[in-house]
């Protein structure tokens, strides 16, 4: 079969063609103009500012207005650069260990809100992947509808539920049991955590279960496979790319949650997101400050690069 | 192509009355919501038969082969394999497996690994699996792509490998589901011929599920038309495309000639039908279960009819005035090893006629707007009273 080439278009008035061809004329390409925007964006809202946030972290602390000190500094025409790396050597060998405490009692209620988000995500995004057509939908809405409410509040409403004379002691008490001590404990933080951020976990596996071939399972079933061995020899492993993608939403804000802590947990749960605060606004030492936040970043760039790999390789492996 | 029949005629299972038959569904009835994809169908099929369950899409074959499978439970009647009732056994525990339209093979797994699976759930010792395979490798001829993952292999080797694993545990019975649909046309010709030679080898009971009348018609011992949700023949191929027993089989295979007609003579050694649709009597040298003025239908395959340039001499014991009718050739298909004539009638209808291109390129070939005379022999329709 051949084409009918289509008739030649008319050429395009002398003004427009000119400034089609601009771009190209001065070496500019439709593709690079495609990226720009994203990476103009990247430039001034992310690379900026974590340079800036980076250059205060090797600032020291003074008073005064900025409250560190210049990296840079001007005498008899010599151009000197200061790097004080003592905000890092401090958050490591801190007497008190305050910095390496909150940062691994960070990483622990972190890894474990995420496994606890597993175990309560996973059943709910399976059931939600296996339910007949006509109630997916609800029940995907019902997930997602507690982000229509702020989530302050939601945090502030689960304290309502968990304090001294809350609902949950109020019930108990009908039956004579004895009140319990939730809030102002780890166990306050963990049930904020993994209530908050459970949506972002059974999203992303929901759309990777949805997507199981249901033949997979049949035939699993067709060479002798009980459900319970067809689970864990079919659906969880392709299912993989999901948990790892979910618990990588929950585990990485969870970090740095700043405000769960702050409203559930007590004096006790030092996580860094608080200690930051603290550091930031009540002892008004930004280059501290900064290099927490740094050792953060790194702290979790790092699972997130592992998590990637271990995703690209159960990915690759699929298609 | 076909498996020939091992055993002389009249021993064929299905032909014995007595035989057991290994397979027996009794009237079973599927229902999604309102509408039966299965109606009240009852079906033997005998051990070592390669049945072909055959019929359009939305005929219920899939159903029906699921319902053998496990993966949907009859909504009444009763299946029963090896003369086990089947209705409280679930997949997971039937001596039957399945090769699944789709294949689906396991993404996650190489080649080895989906053809143990099977094995590996019925806890069989690893040297034994090893051997198991190993053979199985051999047999669909993929012992270098073992460590293969599926994507990694061509449409034809996943076909191997789904029937591989199908076969590991050594089925009594294997279900295919459109076990060649994903092939193209040559390899499926490849792949039908080893198919026969795998069921003959290993002697286990297939019963595939096509919409393709040729796949069909070359692999099977016996073949059920379904319909509808329901079976319209079961019959060895020869039977279903010779001797039809409904104007929907002898549409559906192959193609026919179908007119409607009224009976005028209806003696036990012949018959006679008038029909104004073809513009001549029709004789039938043999009888029919049919009475005079009854309304039915004729229906020959177009390779039956012989085109003629001059009217034909009576054929012997066939009244001159029938079996023939005079045309015009409106259009030639030439196929290569037939062409196929499309004959208009005198009274506008249309009649499909083939001829086997025995002469290379015959210079005396009946060719476009010639005036021709299409005739039959008596016993080359097939008289169709539903």
């Amino acid at each position: 079969m051949t084409e009918v080439a289509p008739p030649p278009a008319p050429p395009p008035s002398g003004f427009l063609t000119w400034l089609r061809r601009l771009p190209s004329a001065v070496g500019i390409s439709g593709r690079a103009l495609v990226i720009a925007a994203p990476a103009a964006w990247l430039t001034l809202f992310f690379i900026v500012p974590l340079a800036v946030v980076f250059g205060i972290s090797l600032a020291t602390k003074q008073f005064g207005q900025p409250p560190y000190s210049n990296l840079m500094t001007t005498e008899n025409g010599t151009v000197q650069l200061t790097l004080h790396l003592s905000n890092y050597i401090r958050v490591f060998t801190d007497p008190s260990g305050i910095y390496i405490n909150a940062f691994l009692s960070s990483i622990r209620i972190a890894a474990i809100s995420t496994v606890v988000a597993i175990l309560i995500g996973y059943p709910m995004a399976y059931a939600i992947a296996r339910a007949p057509d006509k109630w997916r939908n609800v029940l995907l809405m019902l997930v997602i509808l507690p982000f229509w409410t702020s989530f302050l509040l939601r945090v502030y409403a689960l304290s309502g539920f968990l304090r001294g004379e809350g609902v949950i002691n109020n019930t108990l008490a009908l039956f004579g049991i004895a009140p319990l001590t939730m809030m102002q404990t780890d166990f306050a933080v963990y049930v904020g955590i993994v209530y908050s951020y459970l949506p972002f976990f059974i999203l992303p596996l929901y759309t990777n279960l949805v997507k199981l071939d249901p033949s997979l399972l049949e035939a699993s079933a067709d060479l002798g496979a009980r459900p319970i061995r067809t689970f864990f020899s079919v659906t969880l492993p392709l299912s993989m790319p999901g948990v790892v993608a979910g618990a990588m939403l929950v585990f990485i804000p969870a970090i740095g949650e700043f405000v769960i802590p702050s409203l559930l947990g007590g004096p006790g749960t030092q996580m860094i997101g608080r200690i930051l605060w603290d550091e930031f606004f009540a002892k008004t030492n930004w280059p501290r400050a900064a290099a927490l936040a740094i050792t953060m970043l790194v702290i979790v760039v790092i699972p997130i690069m592992l998590m990637q790999r271990a995703q690209n390789a159960v990915v690759e492996g699929r298609r | 192509m076909a498996k020939k029949p091992q055993l002389a005629a009249d021993t064929r299972p299905w032909r014995d009355p007595a035989a057991k038959p290994f397979v027996r569904i009794r009237h079973v009835t599927k229902k999604f919501g309102d509408v039966a994809a299965v109606n009240d169908l009852s079906l033997d099929i005998y051990k070592g038969e390669l049945f072909c369950l055959l019929g359009g899409s939305g005929s219920g074959k899939s159903t029906l082969l699921r319902m053998l499978a496990g993966f949907e439970s009859p909504t009444s009647g009763t299946i029963e394999i090896d003369g086990q009732d089947m209705s409280k056994v679930p997949p997971y525990n039937r001596p039957v497996n399945m090769m699944f339209q789709s294949y689906a093979l396991f993404p996650h797994m190489n080649v080895w690994n989906n053809i143990a699976y099977g094995l590996k759930r019925d806890h069989m010792p690893k040297d034994e699996i090893t051997a198991r395979v190993q053979e199985l490798l051999k047999l669909v001829k993929l012992e270098d792509y073992a460590a293969r993952r599926p994507h990694q292999l061509s449409g034809g080797q996943r076909q191997r490998v789904a029937l591989a694993r199908a076969l590991a545990k050594r089925p009594k019975l294997l279900l295919l589901d459109e076990p060649l649909g994903a092939l193209d046309k040559k390899l499926r010709e490849e792949t039908q011929f080893e198919l026969v030679k795998i069921q003959e080898t290993l002697g286990v009971t297939f019963i595939v599920v096509t919409h393709d009348q040729e796949e069909a018609m070359s692999l099977a011992t016996r073949i059920g038309v379904m319909n509808q949700g329901e079976i319209a023949m079961v019959g060895e191929p020869t039977e279903i495309y010779e001797f039809p027993n409904s104007r929907f089989v002898a549409n559906f295979i192959g193609s026919a000639n179908m007119v409607e007609g009224v009976v005028t003579e209806d003696e036990p050694d012949h018959v006679r039908i008038h029909s104004t649709e073809l513009g001549t009597d029709i004789y039938v040298d043999h009888g029919v279960d049919c009475s005079p003025e009854q309304i039915l239908w004729w229906a020959i395959r177009p390779e039956k009819v012989v085109l003629t340039r001059d009217r034909p001499a009576p054929q012997p014991g066939v009244p001159p005035d029938a079996n023939m009718v005079k045309g015009y050739v409106e259009d030639i298909a030439y196929l290569g090893d037939m062409t196929v004539y499309q004959v208009r009638l005198d009274n506008g209808r249309y009649m499909r006629v083939t001829k086997t291109n025995a002469l290379r390129g015959d210079p005396n070939a009946i060719s476009w707007d010639e005036t021709v005379w299409a005739s039959w022999a008596g016993a080359s329709g097939s008289v169709l009273t539903n």
